[in-house]
């Protein structure tokens, strides 16, 4: 019987890791942490590298809640690239439109 | 034109349409309203979409009508606008978009990659079930008096000038924008999971592969067009003014963000398109598509250059020049891949053994006018061209030969060439071959003298026109009414042929993607047990062995 | 094909069906197996989430094209919103987020109670996170801040008006363009936040189903991956939230 060939874009058994709460808890700590981190250095003045800096810190949240807390780590490269294409879009959204914005003759910038 | 054919139909005098099938399975309104079979949700997207077609092809005829004389007389000016704009709407949202990916990709994909059903029936019907929400909100905004910001729904027009029914139909497009990232959603996850075994991504038919980079376009565009269609409405409702330039907010915003999914959207509705004509050309020129490959990642190169063009659309509204230049190349860029499909169809034809049954009277009219689409949209994309063309008639006649001489024509030949299928009855031959040729004469004669008025200078979007452009105006008209015969021959027909029509049989047009191996109209199931693929797409010797097997075995 | 390979076939397929190893209940028909339908449905939210970037992604462009054309009327906009409890709200959300993914760990390793429990951690400290969104919201209606409904920009050409706010901060009047362009910011914080509350209540409805269903025992069978799909959409709108809190609350704290 044909059925139980494998399927493709299958790999049995990879795909329900379980995540132990070890590292739930590791990863929540580091967001507790980077959250207050966040909060106390925007009373610090560091000219434009506040936002740079609070830009960074929510980066590497996303990072940690994608990679861990959704399993993006643990996930097969068809998911990890339906993320990255999804980032890179959204980034394209926003640098093209920027392209514009900085290059007006008669912008605001 | 040539007798010679491959249709192969079974004996008549004892060929019977097989009793059980998807359309018999079940009986009642309610096993319709509820299904989960993706046949049967095409079938209920294909008779909306049809009604919807009629609708705005009423409104062409009333605009042409209009336009016969240079005077408005028919219409007032308002009303024109209002006409103008729901066509645009209807035919945009509620035929273009889901046309061939709603109804023959929801009835294909499946069975050509050898699945039961798609990956998410629910969505699927839910989807079906948000376009009917959305059409009935476009129909109450149209009897409630309509809309004329144009499709587009220019801010501040939209949003501090007019005072039709912008809210409405803001939703309404909003509600059918989730009904069709819902079935891209479906699609992709379908080809990406559910290929029978053997099934590897290079033996998937072109159609799968168009409608693959179709469905990424909605998937990733169409959420963009719905934040902003939102940010319109609270702008009418709230008055806030993201929009708004006197309260400081952007309408060039709109303009990128409007443009960021409508110009992706053209490609969501010829890429599907596309993909038929690679599926018809092959079964009658009786050889594999040339350049396979090639074909396959033009349809994924379009998608992704797709989404890095949109700006030529705004090349008057005073966008920076450095950005329009970078736009205007990116846009030759995208040009590329579409020559690269006409190209690989042509050198399919190459020694072929063609005939010309209905779907390929189609298809070479698809390639024929896209190409002059395509070409024309070449002039539009360079950025001298484009300020002197933009605006004018010349636009107008470009898109319509895309969208209407290549996606509408992709469409009724994929209608034709998968009717058997369907239904288990063949259409009939002679009159459809008229409707085609009908077809394709009065397109030309109504698009193609609107080049011709639009080089002359004459804009879109008025009711009156200066006397000098009657006589292309009049060509214009005499070409729609020959166009909308041709359009309606096929409902007349193809309802007749339900009851009436040849058998089919499995498999008339020797074929070979995986669904023409299962019955017409399929079962429930699409197939008997789950196919297994063990021969590389398009391919006839294949066939021909099989054919020779079974003759033998009996 | 003739008549007769159909019934033949047909025929196969009841053989076919009548010796199937039995699969699940949760097990729909037109999968082959649980870890095939497992793959498509993780697989579809993913997608579903990607057009939800795309979603917030206008949101944030126009964010970044008024914050940078209006940057004095977003600082001291900014200004106005409490920080307290934004900052809390950021916690409450990303503790959610935990016990959503102690969820779907207990899902999988079946343990019902704790489960159950674990859900409706998440349920309360959603709905708490509601609440405190509603308390600001409240403040901002108090203000006269709230952008084409009750809006006034007196607490820009003035600053001195808001004593608690000036006290921190000092900020100089604006001038009255500037000051009315404050009501951008304003409309995009309110866009934005209640574009995620919005998602929140959707989540926290969904996660109303969820409890009822895990109280019966739906998902401690083996069958995670509803469970496990909602932890997906639940951990995005806390990513989405965490860009909006350094976004809007802090980034502008300093000038």
């Amino acid at each position: 019987m044909q059925l139980e060939q494998p399927r493709p874009d299958e790999t049995p058994g990879e795909h329900i890791h379980i995540v132990s709460p070890k590292v739930y808890g590791t990863i929540f700590v580091a967001l507790l942490f980077l959250t207050a981190a966040t909060c106390g250095i925007s009373y610090v003045d560091l000219g434009v590298f506040n936002a740079v800096v609070a830009m960074a810190i929510a980066c590497t949240k996303m990072t940690l809640v994608v990679l861990f807390f959704m399993h993006i780590k643990y996930s097969n490269k068809l998911t990890k690239l339906t993320v990255a294409s999804g980032i890179f879009l959204f980034l394209s959204l926003i640098g093209m439109i920027m392209s514009d914005y900085i290059s007006r003759a008669w912008g605001r910038w | 034109m040539s007798t010679a054919t491959i249709v192969s139909l079974p004996d008549q005098s004892t060929a019977r349409v097989p009793k059980m099938n998807f359309l018999t399975r079940e009986n009642g309104l309610l096993s319709w309203l509820l299904t989960g079979d993706h046949k049967r949700i095409a079938t209920l997207y294909l008779i909306s979409i049809t009604f919807f077609f009629f609708i705005g092809g009423a409104l062409a005829g009333l605009i042409r009508l209009e336009l016969l004389t240079p005077q408005s007389d028919l219409l007032a000016m308002d009303t024109y606008n209002k006409v103008f704009t729901m066509h645009g709407i209807i035919m945009i949202f509620f035929f273009l978009v889901p046309s061939v990916p709603a109804t023959l990709g929801n009835f294909l994909i499946p069975m050509m990659v050898g699945a039961k059903d798609l990956a998410l029936p629910k969505i699927n019907l839910l989807s079906w079930y948000l376009y009917m929400i959305a059409g009935v909100m476009a129909i109450y905004t149209m009897i409630a008096g309509g809309v004329d910001t144009g499709w587009t729904f220019t801010t501040p027009l939209s949003t501090h000038y007019l005072n039709t029914h912008v809210i409405s139909t803001g939703l309404a497009i909003f509600v059918a924008g989730f009904s069709s990232i819902f079935t891209g959603l479906n699609f992709i996850v379908t080809i990406h999971k559910m290929r029978c075994p053997g099934m590897t991504w290079f033996r998937l038919p072109l159609f799968v592969w168009s409608n693959y980079a179709a469905s990424i376009l909605m998937v990733l565009g169409t959420p963009v067009l719905a934040i902003t269609l939102v940010l319109i409405v609270l702008e009418r409702t709230v008055g806030i003014g993201v929009f708004d330039p006197a309260k400081g907010g952007d309408p060039l915003l709109f303009q990128h963000l409007f443009w960021f999914y409508s110009h992706p959207a053209v490609y969501i509705m010829i890429l599907p398109g596309m993909g038929v004509i690679s599926e018809v050309v092959s079964t009658f020129s009786r050889k594999r598509v040339f350049g396979y490959t090639a074909v396959a990642f033009s349809s994924v190169a379009i998608a992704v250059f797709g989404f890095f063009v949109w700006a030529h659309h705004m090349f008057i509204m005073g966008i920076s020049n450095y950005a329009a230049l970078v736009f205007s190349l990116l846009t030759m860029l995208v040009a590329v891949p579409s020559a690269i499909k006409i190209f690989n169809w042509a050198f399919t034809l190459y020694k072929g053994s063609i005939t010309f049954e209905t779907p390929m009277l189609y298809a070479f009219g698809f390639m024929g006018l896209f190409t002059i689409g395509g070409m024309t949209g070449v002039f539009l994309g360079a950025t001298g061209t484009d300020i002197h063309l933009t605006e004018t008639y010349f636009i107008v006649a470009h898109f319509h030969f895309v969208m209407v001489g290549g996606m509408l024509m992709a469409f009724l030949s994929g209608i034709h060439f998968w009717w058997p299928k369907w239904t288990g009855r063949m259409y009939p031959e002679k009159i459809s071959q008229f409707a085609a040729v009908t077809t394709f004469i009065g397109f030309n004669l109504t698009f193609f003298p609107q080049f011709i008025l639009g080089m002359l200078g004459m804009p879109r979007r008025y009711a009156s026109y200066p006397p000098e452009f009657q006589v292309l105006n009049v060509f214009s008209t005499a070409g729609a009414t020959v166009l909308g015969v041709g359009y309606l021959l096929p409902i007349l027909y193809l309802t007749w042929s339900l009851k009436y029509g040849a058998v089919a049989g499995d498999n008339p047009w020797q074929a070979t993607g995986l669904e023409w191996m299962t019955q017409s109209p399929p079962l429930t199931e699409n197939f008997p047990q789950i196919p297994v693929m063990d021969h590389e797409a398009y391919d006839y010797e294949w066939l021909e062995r099989q054919q020779q097997q079974e003759v033998a075995s009996v | 094909m003739s008549d007769t390979t159909i019934t033949a076939n047909r025929a196969a397929t009841e053989t076919e069906s009548a010796h199937h190893p039995a699969h699940p209940s949760f097990q729909r028909h037109h999968f082959e197996s649980v870890s095939q339908q497992f793959d498509a449905t993780n697989f579809a939210m993913w997608l579903f989430l990607l057009t939800e970037i795309m979603f917030f992604g206008g949101l944030f462009t126009s964010y970044l094209i008024m914050r940078n054309w209006y940057y004095p009327a977003f600082v001291e906009g900014s200004h106005h919103l409490s920080i307290f409890w934004g900052t809390t709200n950021t916690a409450v959300l990303i503790t959610s987020s935990f016990t959503m993914a102690m969820s779907v760990y207990s899902a999988q390793m079946k343990q019902k109670g704790k489960l159950v429990m674990y859900l409706v951690l998440t349920f309360i400290l959603g709905l708490a996170f509601l609440c405190i969104k509603g308390i600001e919201w409240h403040g901002e209606w108090v203000d006269h801040h709230v952008p084409g409904l009750r809006f006034s920009d007196a607490d820009f050409l003035n600053p001195k008006l808001d004593a608690d706010v000036y006290k921190e901060y000092h900020d100089a009047p604006l001038s009255p363009e500037m000051a009315q362009n404050t009501e951008e910011y304003f409309f995009l914080y309110f866009a934005m936040t209640g574009m995620h509350a919005l998602h929140m209540i959707v989540g926290i409805g969904l996660l109303g189903f969820i409890i009822f269903r895990a109280r019966q025992g739906a998902y401690t069978s083996g069958h995670v991956t509803f469970v496990e799909n909602f932890g997906l959409y639940w951990h995005f709108v806390d990513v989405i939230w965490i860009f909006l809190y350094p976004l809007l609350y802090l980034i502008s704290r300093h000038t």
